[in-house]
């Protein structure tokens, strides 16, 4: 059991929490930005992981498990990042907190 | 909805339900809006809530809480990249002045218990924008509904986008926030109360200093709840974004996790839930604007969370701030003026409360703390000078105290007391 904690990846972690109608792209890169090197301060930060680096050297987002904390748009600043909370209902449900 | 309420409270965390719970009480119509399915679908606690500032605040509110267990052992546990001391402290005794809590479950208890005081509590809603008229806030936007209240109270939480909407405040600085990210685990009870030594309802928080970090601000944390543990790490969002080693954070949790003081702890446990939040530890000089025409500010909206090193609180700042910003809209009500001229009694109350009282206390802290040799140099040392009083070589042993002075010498004495020292008095 030990083992199965070690081993759990971001993905399956991210899989034991609750998103609904996660449809909607709440936080969008600014069109233009995507090579900005602040940027990629959020692959860093993101407790998520969300951000990545494509091999064109743009950072890239996806927004399947995000806990809505902001550490991005705090990192990277509202000039490059158009941040919104998901609407009503939607998104991360916390069961415990 | 065409309604008008005395007031519209934007959030149903903890300010929230505190400023909803006490404007309800003195008979006024109010309105809370939560993004969330339930209030504490979004929020998040490391952690526990310490009672004492608050309790008269909420009489009839404690003896039912959902708390999971009283924090009778304070332990803090000091990490090289070798090994580890660990320090227990016991003294506490019941009723406790902390409680280990989750989020999810206190505060739809508060929430309950808000709507028995009469406030309409709305879910699944998101505040969009502010409603102006007069030259103040007048109400919120919600999709295409508008609706309308003598005063807005944001109570949103650490990225505030109201008060941002307000004019009030600007987006974070990443110097002055904190994230924390943390699982929750869950292990037989009977198993962890032997683990940690626990009688009945006791629990314990462990705090992890410095190999954890990596040498960067910020630290690992442990609390006991019932049946389970919540274990994660708050680090500083500048460091971790610009100090070296870069690893990004949820590759710092997993490091801190296979730490065999932290594996040992939740072996057989069962990840249940992976969550985040951003922490305000800006302190006093880094504070929202209060109050505005028609709005007032809350909680962690307002950045009411202090990190004073040996204790990170939030959540009773963000219910006593509710408390006391529905006391300024009562006031504002006797004096019919909701401009700042009358809310700012707000700040008035707030500066004769425990809670500006601590925020100017602990002011200096965030700079005093802004020293990278609390999170390297001291707990490489603290951890060096236990290997070498252990220690039995091959041969004959040295005498205790030309061992430690030889780890300490002039040159490391004069920067502890000239340069840390100096720092540390302002804690």
């Amino acid at each position: 059991m030990s083992e199965a904690i070690q081993v759990m990846g971001l993905k399956a972690k991210l899989g034991l929490d609750v998103f609904k109608n996660n449809d909607e792209f709440h936080i969008k890169i600014v069109a233009g930005c995507e090579k900005d090197p602040r940027l990629k301060k959020a692959i860093l930060v993101c407790p998520a992981g969300l951000y990545s680096e494509n091999s064109e050297g743009e950072v890239e987002l996806n927004q399947d498990g995000c806990l809505e904390c902001g550490t991005c748009r705090i990192a990277c600043g509202s000039d490059l990042l158009e941040w919104h909370y998901p609407s009503g209902g939607a998104g991360v449900q916390f069961r415990f907190g | 909805m065409d309604e008008r309420f005395d007031a519209i409270i934007v959030g149903g965390g903890l300010s929230g339900l505190a400023a909803a719970y006490t404007l309800a009480e003195a008979g006024q119509e109010v309105l809370l809006l939560e993004r969330g399915d339930y209030s504490g679908a979004k929020n998040i606690t490391g952690g526990r809530m310490y009672i004492r500032p608050i309790k008269d605040m909420f009489p009839d509110l404690w003896e039912k809480a959902p708390f999971e267990r009283g924090v009778a052992h304070e332990e803090v546990c000091v990490m090289s990249g070798s090994g580890s001391l660990l320090v227990r402290y016991s003294g506490e005794e019941a009723p406790y002045q902390s409680y280990s809590v989750m989020r999810a479950k206190f505060d739809k208890y508060f929430a309950k218990q808000a709507e028995r005081k009469g406030v309409s509590i709305v879910t699944k809603t998101r505040v969009d924008d502010l409603v102006w008229a007069d030259g103040k806030v007048a109400g919120v936007i919600v999709g295409d509904d508008e609706l309308r209240a003598d005063v807005v109270i944001a109570c949103d939480g650490v990225m505030s986008l109201i008060a941002e909407k307000a004019g009030l405040r600007k987006p974070g600085n990443p110097k002055h926030y904190a994230v924390g990210f943390k699982e929750i685990i869950e292990l037989d009870q009977e198993l962890l109360e032997a683990r940690f030594n626990l009688k009945d309802d006791q629990g314990v928080a462990r705090l992890f200093v410095g190999d954890v970090t990596k040498g960067k601000f910020g630290g690992g944390f442990l609390y006991t709840n019932k049946s389970s543990i919540s274990l994660g790490m708050v680090m500083g969002i500048s460091d971790l974004m610009n100090e070296e080693p870069m690893i990004p954070a949820p590759e710092m949790l997993e490091l801190f996790k296979k730490r065999p003081e932290v594996s040992a702890l939740i072996e057989e446990g069962q990840i249940v839930e992976y969550s985040a939040h951003v922490i305000p530890e800006g302190g006093y000089r880094h504070l929202s604007n209060l109050c505005g025409n028609g709005i007032l500010v809350c909680g962690d909206a307002a950045g009411f969370s202090i990190n004073s090193g040996m204790t990170v609180r939030g959540m009773e700042y963000a219910m006593g701030s509710g408390y006391y910003a529905a006391q300024a809209v009562l006031k504002a009500k006797e004096l019919k003026d909701f401009y700042c001229t009358g809310l700012s009694v707000y700040e008035k109350l707030l500066n004769d409360s425990f809670i500006m009282k601590d925020f100017k206390t602990f002011q200096d802290v965030p700079e005093a703390m802004d020293n990278k040799r609390l999170f390297t140099y001291y707990p490489e040392l603290a951890i060096n000078m236990m290997q070498k009083l252990y220690d039995i070589p091959d041969g004959p042993k040295d005498r205790i105290i030309p061992t430690v002075k030889g780890m300490l010498g002039f040159r490391e004495i004069w920067t502890i007391v000239t340069k840390d020292l100096r720092r540390m008095m302002k804690l």
